[in-house]
């Protein structure tokens, strides 16, 4: 537990620091969503990482946060924090409830059924022109503010949506290494034998759906004030997978994975404008050598290539290196 | 294939060319989001071509009072999110003086705060009446609004003395823009929708709503969206022998629309920018020289036909070049020569900015067209 203190201080670190040298570069804008990514991926990872249940729906949990919030504030004038903790306790409350039904369903069939809500909330964001804006947006939501403190620009966004981020991971971190942590670690190898060591594994299954639901509506009621405009497009099937990718990318089970695939994937595109028409071929052929070459995800892969790197440089041991 | 080839080789001309006049002198910047990749890559793939086109025949033609331009064009893959870091990297990073697009209304939307907090005018190529209304100090657009060409449509009508029509539109932005447009203006024209059905971006059998159409007292249909489904569209209700008067929107006006449909378009009248029907057009026109000029370098550069969407982006473009031309260099500047364009004959219609006014396009801006023998026929 104390080395998990000691990570958790130098990452903070790192990220209350990073604004520094970045002053007004478009960068610091970039970290922005890399923020509210990295919330998402854990958020995802809680379900997908530790106990092993798949959702291809979580952009519609994402995009209920930020259309409530949106829309409470922007057409009604009400508190925006106010919203922010009645639109997680509502997403919360609503996946508890689509839980119990979705989380009987195993595999194949799990993926089906998130992919079917995800698709149909998306339908709704659509159609519901009348409350939504439907597909031309919702414009003008209000930044957050504090007395006279507006998050109105990149550096105060960075550091407000930031230390929500920081202090879920905390949040995740711990859970990882508690009692439930382990819980769901056993129902991701299998749920049987969990079940005979005492695990109430629906209610369990349920519970941590419903959580990493409403922390995924938080960073959509967040995204939705940063932005100051929403629409479908960015809540659609396409981000769910995605997030998908961000945490496998990142490496299954791992709270700083998760930061690491938010990272990799929000900032690769930018890196990759060089290649400009061609960039999607480099970020595709990107993403299979690094599924094909990183199994274990960027947290272990990238160890595992600077050992292989330096046994290489050094000439020892250079023939059995490990690359998985 | 060819076409690919030769569109890459256009595009490494055109980053050597801009490579070499970077050395040469200080160019002008002008940045560009369109979505070239995604759902409305139809909308974005033309105004990318097009804006690449015209800026290397101004660099061609030596450039602006000598001065060259840079275009940086980013893809906004029709996301929202990325419209708005692209536009962030456009002004931050890259430090552009105006940029032309996006393509969509969705992401014009998102990226007017940002260019309104930090200053850069934004020219859009998206057709929606909330860009320019209420009027934003930095937003100026060249698409017309989908009002005009509701109103177009709605004029023919009444003409023929129809009153009930059928109304089927696609579940997008385009589409429900269309939707919202053909409800409000209905009373106005003394027409009632009888019908009032929508479908999705994907799908590929309009039967049921056809079939529901035909039951119904409507003596017209009128469908909104944009390739393939209009063509599935007209498809099926030949099939099911619907015998109605059948309306398109611009969303079609393209050769693609023909090819697509087949037999099924003969007799489809629909609003159109002049640009389908350049050559039609009589000399007194004062669009046709641009049109013209647009056309025929759009073949020379692309083996392709120019069509409406590419003219947003030429619009844009050369409203830029006009506002530079009298003399404006910074955003500021730039921004208040815009405004003061008038009576720039350009693709879409003839432009008049003016301070109360930023999209500047009247009533005239479409007009009518039919297909017959697989080609257009202008509308009188």
């Amino acid at each position: 537990m104390k080395r998990e203190v000691v990570k958790f201080i130098i990452f903070a670190a790192l990220v209350m620091l990073a604004p520094l040298p970045l002053k007004q570069s478009y960068l610091l804008n970039v970290l922005v969503f890399v923020g509210i990514n990295t919330l998402l991926a854990v958020a995802l990872n809680l379900l997908l990482g530790f106990a092993g249940q798949i959702s291809l729906g979580h952009a519609a949990f994402f995009g209920m946060g930020a259309y409530l919030s949106g829309i409470l504030t922007a057409n009604f004038g009400l508190n925006p924090w106010l919203i922010i903790v009645l639109a997680a306790v509502t997403v919360g409350g609503l996946a508890f409830v689509l839980g119990f039904p979705i989380l009987k369903l195993k595999g194949h069939y799990l993926a089906m059924a998130t992919l079917g809500f995800g698709i149909i909330f998306y339908i709704v964001f659509n159609e519901t022109i009348g409350l939504t804006g439907g597909p031309s947006g919702l414009p003008g939501i209000p930044n957050l503010a504090i007395g006279s403190l507006t998050f109105d620009n990149d550096l105060k966004n960075y550091y407000l949506i930031w230390g929500v981020t920081l202090l879920t991971i905390l949040l995740c971190v711990n859970l990882a290494h508690s009692r439930i942590g382990r819980a769901l670690r056993a129902i991701h190898d299998s749920e049987v034998a969990a079940r005979v060591m005492g695990v109430n594994v629906r209610l369990l299954k349920v519970q941590i759906f419903a959580l990493s639901a409403a922390i995924s509506a938080v960073a959509g009621s967040l995204y939705a004030h940063t932005m100051t405009f929403i629409s479908p497009t960015s809540f659609g099937f396409n981000f769910s997978v995605e997030l998908v990718t961000m945490v496998i990318i990142g490496g299954l089970g791992s709270i700083y994975g998760s930061f690491l695939g938010a990272a990799l994937l929000t900032l690769l595109p930018e890196l990759l404008r060089a290649f400009r028409d061609y960039d999607i071929i480099a970020y595709g052929a990107l993403l299979v050598f690094m599924t094909i070459f990183m199994p274990g995800g960027l947290v272990r892969g990238i160890p595992d290539l600077m050992l292989f790197l330096w046994s290489r440089l050094t000439g020892k041991r250079g023939g059995n290196a490990q690359t998985g | 294939m060819l076409g690919k080839t030769l569109a890459a080789a256009q595009i490494a001309l055109l980053v050597l060319g801009v490579g070499n006049s970077a050395l040469a002198a200080q160019p002008i910047k002008i940045g560009a989001l369109f979505a070239v990749t995604g759902p409305a890559s139809f909308l974005g793939e033309p105004e990318r071509n097009t804006a690449q086109m015209v800026v290397a025949e101004i660099n061609r033609a030596g450039g602006i009072k000598g001065q060259m331009l840079e275009l940086i064009v980013y893809d906004t893959q029709g996301d929202a999110t990325k419209a708005v870091q692209a536009a962030n990297r456009l002004i931050k990073e890259d430090r552009v003086v105006a940029i032309i697009g996006p393509s969509t209304t969705g992401d014009t939307m998102a990226v007017i705060p940002l260019v309104e907090k930090e200053q850069i005018p934004l020219i859009s190529c998206a057709a929606g009446i909330k860009i320019t209304e209420p009027l934003k100090k930095w937003v100026f657009k060249t698409a017309q609004n989908d009002s005009l060409a509701v109103a177009k449509i709605y004029e023919r009508l009444v003409r023929q003395k129809i009153s009930r029509v059928a109304i089927l539109t696609v579940s997008d932005s385009f589409g429900s823009s269309g939707r919202e447009q053909l409800k409000a203006q209905a009373a106005r024209f003394g027409i009632q929708i009888e019908t009032d059905d929508t479908y999705g971006p994907k799908d590929t059998d309009m039967t049921a709503q056809l079939t529901r159409i035909r039951g119904s007292q409507a003596q017209a249909l009128i469908c909104w969206g944009t390739n393939p489904g209009p063509a599935v569209i007209a498809r099926n209700a030949k099939q099911l022998g619907l015998k109605l008067p059948l309306y398109m929107s611009h969303g079609v006006s393209s050769k693609k629309f023909i090819e697509l449909a087949g037999d099924a378009a003969e007799g489809i009248t629909l609003p159109s920018g002049r640009v389908l029907v350049a050559e039609l057009l009589p000399e007194s026109d004062r669009q046709k020289k641009s049109l013209l000029g647009f056309v025929k370098d759009y073949q020379r550069h692309y083996n392709k036909e120019g069509d409406h969407f590419g003219g947003h982006a030429w619009d844009a473009v050369m409203l830029l070049k006009g506002a530079i031309e009298r003399g404006a260099d910074t955003p500021a500047t730039i921004r208040e020569q815009l405004e003061k364009s008038r009576g720039f004959a350009g693709i879409g219609g003839i432009f008049n900015f003016s301070p109360q006014d930023h999209a500047g396009l009247a009533s005239d801006a479409f007009v009518l067209v039919e297909i017959k023998n697989r080609d257009w026929l202008l509308v009188k």
